[in-house]
């Protein structure tokens, strides 16, 4: 019973100290979610001048731009997964994971053949571990990814996308490129909630700014407000400019997904990191319940002994 | 006094937005400027480009831009960059020491030679000869 009781003692040390690690995590989390959330903020006036600007071009420019065109028939096609680098974010990798395995079947079945770009630690380990090849994987980022992460993505993916251009055509320039782009990312919805979402990016349907106009009406409402579109004057021609926005576009909407990714990790991070510690205080606390239990009965039985050790000396008829 | 609304917007973030008298820039196309009541417009910033915002009640403020367009309409002027300093914000030694290490670099190094506009545009935004 001694031994049991010590073993029980030592569980119980190592799961409090278990849960100090846990309970640490969720606040890192929780600061991290804060950070990350205004990050998405302040990276949304950009997104909306660049739509705005877009839609502008897209008025007046005829859009035969390779980024916009719908390809004859469509053979690789690009996946872009986003993951995180750290696991003890409860479902996070594996919601993201399975929504791309869903896509990649969707296109398949679609006769088109996937290929793989991976962000996160995790998503490269799931798939060399499955021995699924990869184009090119990117990693160390994913919990506050920069700008730069996502224009190195980006341009990676774009180069790929106009080596695609000329692959029914003999593929002229030797360059396996691929004819659409798609992206799983994570979307933050709210502190309980963050849903995968499969998305393509190109070739890309400039995404409407209604919501945004709304907003900018708000803001002028009654001074300036004219509905009349705005004929612009083009420098250079607005062929040129949608070819140096489109790029950009792009980069942004990686930009967009890694942020929200960033940001749903840390709330799965940080809701699984609290459940698990409030476990290991609930562990601890039945431990410390079959502990005193152990130690009672040590107890109750060293008295038992004792009593009846006297028992018998007293009708032995010996002097105690 | 007529005045523009600016919003100098980086994908990070909002650097800066106010009313302003004038904005200056330099497109792909050339030199500009823009006053209050300019037709709208779009343009692409020349790359290691330079732009002066005349501020309505201050002093110029002067921002290196790298990758921008310029978006004029009715409601005011949009800058847009991929990442953009104010003047005051730059690192003057770190951006020669940046020029320097382009600089050394291969001349057909693409990342090198946008590296070194970069750092170009940095110094001539601080008011330092590049």
């Amino acid at each position: 019973m001694a031994a049991s009781l010590r073993q029980l003692r030592r569980r119980i040390r190592s799961t409090r100290s278990t849960k100090k690690i846990f309970s640490a995590q969720e606040l890192i989390a929780g600061a991290r979610i804060v950070r990350a959330q205004n990050r998405v903020e302040a990276s949304k006036p950009y997104a909306r001048e660049i739509t705005k600007v877009l839609s502008a071009l897209a008025s007046s420019a005829s859009l035969d731009h390779p980024l916009l065109t719908e390809r004859d028939k469509p053979g690789r096609v690009a996946v872009l997964v986003i993951t995180s680098d750290r696991g003890f974010a409860g479902s996070y990798n594996v919601n993201v994971l399975r929504r791309t395995e869903e896509l990649l079947a969707l296109l398949r079945s679609e006769g088109k053949d996937p290929v793989l770009y991976v962000v996160g630690r995790k998503g490269e380990t799931y798939y060399r571990f499955r021995d699924r090849p990869m184009v090119d994987t990117w990693t160390g980022f994913s919990e506050q990814p920069g700008y730069s992460d996502a224009q190195a993505v980006g341009s990676t993916l774009i180069d790929a996308f106009t080596a695609g251009e000329d692959d029914d055509a003999g593929n002229a320039d030797g360059v396996d490129g691929v004819d659409e782009l798609h992206i799983v990312y994570t979307e933050f919805r709210s502190l309980l909630s963050q849903v995968p979402v499969a998305k393509r990016m190109a070739p890309l349907e400039v995404e409407e700014v209604e919501e945004f106009e709304h907003e900018r009406e708000d803001a002028t409402a009654g001074s300036r407000s004219t509905d009349v579109p705005t004929s612009y004057e083009f420098e250079p021609s607005a062929e040129a400019l949608l070819d140096a926005l489109l790029p950009k576009y792009i980069s942004t909407r990686i930009y967009a997904a890694m942020l929200e990714s960033a940001a749903s990790e840390s709330a799965s991070r940080r809701r699984a990191m609290k459940s698990a510690s409030d476990n290991a205080e609930e562990l601890a606390k039945n431990l410390s319940r079959q502990a005193n239990a152990a130690r009672q009965a040590g107890i109750t039985q060293e008295i038992s002994e004792i009593v009846g050790g006297a028992d018998a000396l007293v009708s032995s008829g010996s002097d105690i | 006094m007529a005045t523009l609304q600016v919003e100098l917007v980086a994908v990070e973030r909002r650097i800066w937005s106010g009313e302003a008298t004038m904005v200056i820039a330099r497109t792909t196309e050339g030199e500009l400027g823009v006053l209050p009541g300019h037709a709208p417009l779009l343009g692409e910033l020349a790359p290691g480009g330079v732009v002066t915002i005349r501020v309505a009640d201050g002093e110029d403020l002067v921002v290196a831009a790298h990758g921008g367009f310029l978006s004029v309409t009715e409601q005011g002027v949009s800058i847009l960059a991929e990442t953009a300093e104010i003047s005051t914000e730059i690192d003057v030694e770190r951006a020669r020491e940046a020029l320097r290490r382009a600089e050394s670099a291969s001349d057909d190094d693409e990342d090198a030679l946008a590296a070194a506009r970069r750092a170009q545009s940095r110094l001539r935004a601080a008011g330092q000869a590049a």
